[in-house]
């Protein structure tokens, strides 16, 4: 039985670190918030950029002259696994479930004799695959002290991926992120970058309310899909570095909240425990008061 | 002047710009076009240069890197990677841009590029100038 004083040092202990997660729950939710907005703010340049490409490859006459982007290089030995994950851990599994999916894919990969390359964006996710994979991390890149995600950094990002595909390094692009689904549920997701992935053309929901009129395309159609699909691979790394901050943000908080729940908890236990015992050192002081008193 | 066209300007990280306009003049790849209501469905892509907005009250100059953009029926909607509007630019951001411009100078590879790009930063280097 822990004495009195290292209970109450285990109980002041215990509260300052509620205090710590509250906080960090606290300014979780705030970035959460500011994270979730930018998320919503890019989505009309991603839908309508959705939108004219696939109108655009609705229209590509001959597959085989088409872009490498749309269509591939026509193989698929190496692939190219790019991992999003955040710079700072306490955030629940967030971390470990995107590096867990990009594990698992990439001993597939291996397995089937195809070569791979991971790309790790943020710190958290290349640590952790550092032990059995970290020979195929060929590259890294860091978000650490930026306070929010820009366009800048998927720029970054998509520049070496292009400037890769360009120099023939891989066949298949992945990129892999933790969609944001609501607070309490992130899903870790991978998307295919290269070949691109595009929305349905079919779509009605995707047509311009032009009424079906047909576009005049300036330069010519394919010059333009070409570089379209360039923009559309910066465009769904900004996606996916958005998805991913807002899924952080929201992975954090419920892990702080349950943390301090916990805390919470363990403080009413430690106080029950502190109290009862106090009780009976008293009761035990009295006894041994009244005995004295009854031995005169 | 035969109505208004509806624009919009959106960059990835948020719309910009949505505005009534009477006429948009627009840095595209192929040469500057304006576009009035009722403009031909057009997709185009874009050079760095200036776009200039008139709406019925003002009229507004606005830098773009690169983008394109997109007519269809009564609006015009334009994605551009970088843009910001030329009155609130500060100079340091000029500045990079102009670097930029210069690099996408070397770059280019026809001759019309190279005109637009030159063009690009001769308006530039003008707002630079005004700023200093």
């Amino acid at each position: 039985m822990p004495s009195l004083k290292e209970l109450r040092n285990r109980i002041n202990s215990v509260k300052a670190t509620r205090k710590i997660t509250k906080a960090m729950q606290m300014v979780a939710a705030a970035k959460l918030r500011r994270a979730q907005e930018a998320a919503e703010a890019s989505r009309p340049y991603a839908e309508r950029m959705d939108a004219v490409l696939a109108n655009l490859a609705k229209g590509v006459a001959n597959p085989e002259n088409a872009s490498p982007l749309l269509v591939g290089t026509g193989k698929d030995d190496t692939h190219l696994l790019i991992m999003m994950t955040a710079e700072r851990g306490l955030c629940g599994g967030f971390n470990s479930n995107i590096a867990k999916l990009v594990r698992q894919n990439a001993l597939e990969l291996l397995r089937e004799g195809k070569k791979i390359k991971i790309l790790a964006v943020g710190r958290k996710g290349a640590d952790n695959l550092k032990r059995d994979l970290g020979n195929y991390i060929t590259d890294r890149v860091s978000l650490a002290g930026l306070k929010s995600v820009g366009f800048e950094q998927a720029s970054e990002i998509a520049d070496k991926v292009m400037a890769g595909f360009g120099d023939e390094e891989f066949d298949v692009c992945t990129v892999y992120f933790s969609r944001f689904e609501s607070v309490i549920s992130q899903k870790p997701t991978g998307l295919q970058l290269i070949p691109a992935r595009l929305p349905d053309a079919g779509d009605d929901a995707a047509e311009p309310d032009n009424g079906g009129a047909a576009y005049e395309y300036e330069p010519e159609e394919d010059v333009i899909l070409d570089q379209l699909l360039r923009r559309n691979i910066s465009t769904q790394i900004f996606r996916g570095l958005l998805e991913n901050a807002a899924s952080e943000q929201g992975a954090r908080m419920s892990a702080m909240d349950s943390a301090t729940r916990n805390a919470s908890d363990m403080i009413d236990k430690l106080t029950l425990s502190y109290n009862r015992q106090r009780q009976a050192q008293i009761t035990k002081e009295l006894i041994e008061i009244i005995s004295g008193a009854e031995a005169l | 002047m035969a109505g208004t066209i509806k624009f919009e300007l959106v960059s990835p990280e948020r719309i910009l710009m949505s505005v009534e306009a009477e006429q948009v003049i627009v840095p595209g790849a192929e040469g500057q076009f304006t576009v009035l209501a009722g403009h031909a469905p057009v997709v185009s892509t874009l050079l760095p240069g200036i776009i200039q907005v008139t709406t019925p009250n003002s009229k507004e100059a606005i830098f773009v890197r690169s983008g394109f953009a997109e007519v269809s029926g009564e609006q015009l909607t334009i994605l551009a990677e970088r843009a910001f509007i030329v009155e609130e630019a500060d100079p340091r951001q000029l500045n990079h841009e102009l670097d930029l411009a210069r690099q996408a100078l070397n770059g280019a590879e026809t001759d019309d590029a190279r005109f637009h790009v030159n063009r690009a930063i001769a308006e530039l280097q003008a707002l630079v100038d005004d700023a200093a």
